[in-house]
């Protein structure tokens, strides 16, 4: 049995396979250590009344789930996750879509404007969500001022229940950098020949688009939705800094939900709970989107 | 035929011309009011630093400051409290600087190993790296809270600078991605003159791999100097911040801040930043673009 998967093999190669398993040692002790450890640490104090100390831990069965689906903030904190993974990935690709075709142009100036474009992705951080908050200040922020002198009465952006998600999602839309580099990368791929004899068939522009570019894109298009879902989930740095999931709980999502329950409150069975539940959506979107995909997704060379 | 082609052909290009001088003009007019807006939060930042504070509460709200104040950055520098600028700044330095070193070293081995070894065993392994490159850390931040915890190293540097050392699947994938495009021809030669792999790794693919490592090195200066999850979990005393939890810090109640200075430590805190995504910028693209196209 053991035979098939590990067949006999000759001295040289024996050498070189041990070569290879000391090289990636490094790895796979941080991978057991720091990944595969922490995963299935957290899935068993998630069945304990664990609150400081880990000595005298209870076995509480299911309880900190119960007591976590029962809880309203944390739906409340599930509605808005799922609100913000959306419309991050809608208008977040799409804009970085937009920004890639404008990239793609044959005009003067575009390492230029490509490196502008980045600029706010590499300066995402503490110090730009600081200025962000000045920014969407309702009544001596920039954005309402300039609001204002167009004839529009702006909200109260992150202070107000309704828009705090809105203006986050709106943040966001200035660090699409990566998504935008991964897209131009696959537009710059797309086989100039496929244009050509579309524009031969008289396609337009919007003809173009549709029938060429976003088929030939879709594999690029797939790759970044799914990081857009997942690092949508880990955008803690503007909430801790910006409205700590106010005003209300109306920018309460599951990270700092996770982060409140877990160093805030001390409650880390809960905080372990709510980590498993993270991790298995995560893991599901990602599977989910992996499937789906791999239906609408067009591969070149596949019938 | 063939005149009739030709000249077919001509009103063919002519309209295209035509269309392209459009296209250019719509073009510039997207990319300029976009780049100034993608541009505005630095402004904003900039000439808060530089104005006097009863000048930023003022109305309407103006980018060029009426009066210049430098002595934000020297005041915004100087802190307040238990919050100090120098002590920060050198701690995410020294975070940062071992970070890129212990990721570029184990991540260059494991890269080498997956490129270029044979092994039992090795799609299983790559498979769990391909898993594991979308698995975000703070999924798994309580278990590896207790075991920092467990082994006594909160409110200290270890927690942020040990697991840099034991790879990060990201890197190693782009390294590897990277490595299997260094011609086979030059392992042999080398192989013939007796060469063992680590002579292999040090003295052809190092040298040859230099752009990909100075843009793993530039993903991880900035991923690092901007790390805010892990310093505000595991760092407690003053004595031991970085430099964003500083800024935090800083920031007091919500509308009850000194503005001008921390807008000033916060553009003293991006400089670093900014200069190694100007000077790197070549690498940065590539590096991205193989992310996501050759994968």
């Amino acid at each position: 049995m053991l035979r098939k998967y590990f067949p006999a093999i000759s001295a040289s190669a024996r050498r070189e396979e041990r070569i290879f398993y000391l090289f990636i040692l490094p790895w796979l002790f941080g991978l057991v250590v720091f990944s595969i450890g922490p995963v299935f640490g957290m899935l068993g104090l998630s069945f304990t009344d664990w609150r400081i100390s880990l000595d005298n831990l209870q076995f509480v069965g299911l309880e900190n789930y119960t007591k976590l689906f029962a809880d309203p903030i944390f739906w409340t904190s599930v509605g808005n996750t799922l609100y913000i993974v959306v419309g991050r990935v809608v208008f977040g690709t799409s804009f970085a879509l937009l920004l890639a075709i404008l990239l793609n142009q044959k005009v003067p100036g575009i390492p230029f404007f490509r490196a502008v474009y980045y600029l706010p992705t590499v300066t995402a951080g503490v110090a730009v969500a600081l200025v962000w908050i000045w920014i969407f200040n309702p009544r001596l922020g920039i954005l309402n001022y300039s609001l204002k002198q167009i004839g529009i009465q702006g909200p109260n952006w992150i202070f107000s229940k309704t828009w705090v998600k809105p203006s986050l999602i709106l943040m966001s839309l200035f660090s699409v950098g990566p998504n935008m580099i991964i897209l131009l990368a696959g537009l710059q791929g797309v086989p100039k020949e496929l244009y050509e004899s579309a524009e031969i068939d008289g396609a337009g522009h919007w003809a173009k688009f549709k029938n060429v570019t976003l088929p030939m894109l879709s594999p690029v298009l797939f790759f970044v939705i799914i990081i857009s879902v997942v690092s949508s989930f880990q955008n803690f740095t503007e909430i801790r800094v910006m409205t700590e999931g106010g005003p209300g709980e109306s920018s309460n999502v599951l990270i700092w939900y996770l982060w409140e329950n877990a160093f805030i409150f001390l409650q880390l069975g809960v905080a372990a709970a709510v980590a498993w539940i993270m991790f298995v959506i995560l893991m599901a979107l990602t599977g989910i989107q992996f499937r789906v995909g791999r239906r609408w997704v067009y591969y070149e060379g596949e019938a | 035929m063939a005149p009739r082609k030709r000249k077919q052909d001509v009103s063919w290009r002519k309209s295209i011309k035509g269309r392209h001088a459009i296209g250019i003009i719509i073009t510039f007019a997207l990319l300029i009011p976009l780049g100034i807006a993608f541009i505005l939060p630095f402004i904003v930042m900039v000439s808060t630093a530089l104005k006097p504070l009863n000048q930023v509460f003022a109305f309407p709200p103006r980018l060029i400051p009426e009066t210049v104040q430098w002595e934000n950055f020297a005041d915004g520098w100087y802190g307040y409290g238990y919050v100090n600028f120098t002590t920060c700044t050198w701690n995410s330095l020294k975070i940062t600087v071992n970070n890129i070193i212990g990721n570029l070293v184990s991540c260059t081995l494991a890269a080498y190993a997956f490129a270029r070894l044979k092994a039992r065993g090795k799609n299983f392994f790559f498979a769990i790296v391909l898993a594991t490159m979308l698995l975000p850390n703070e999924a798994l931040v309580v278990p590896q809270y207790i075991l920092f915890n467990k082994l006594g190293w909160l409110d200290t540097h270890l927690p942020l600078m040990v697991p840099p050392w034991f790879g990060w699947a990201f890197f190693i994938f782009l390294l590897r991605q990277f490595f299997l495009t260094i011609p086979e021809e030059l392992i042999d030669a080398a192989k013939i003159d007796g060469a063992g792999h680590a002579r292999i790794l040090l003295q052809i693919f190092i040298p040859l791999s230099k752009p990909a490592l100075a843009t793993l090195a530039i993903f991880a200066f900035i991923g690092n100097w901007n790390n805010f999850f892990g310093p505000l979990l595991y760092l407690r005393t003053p004595d031991v911040q970085t430099l964003p939890v500083c800024l935090v810090q800083y920031q007091g109640a919500y509308g009850n801040t000194e503005w001008h200075l921390m807008m000033a430590v916060a553009t003293i805190a991006v400089i670093p930043v900014l200069l190694v995504f100007i000077f790197g910028q070549r690498y940065f693209v590539e590096g991205i673009a193989t992310s996501g196209v050759k994968g």
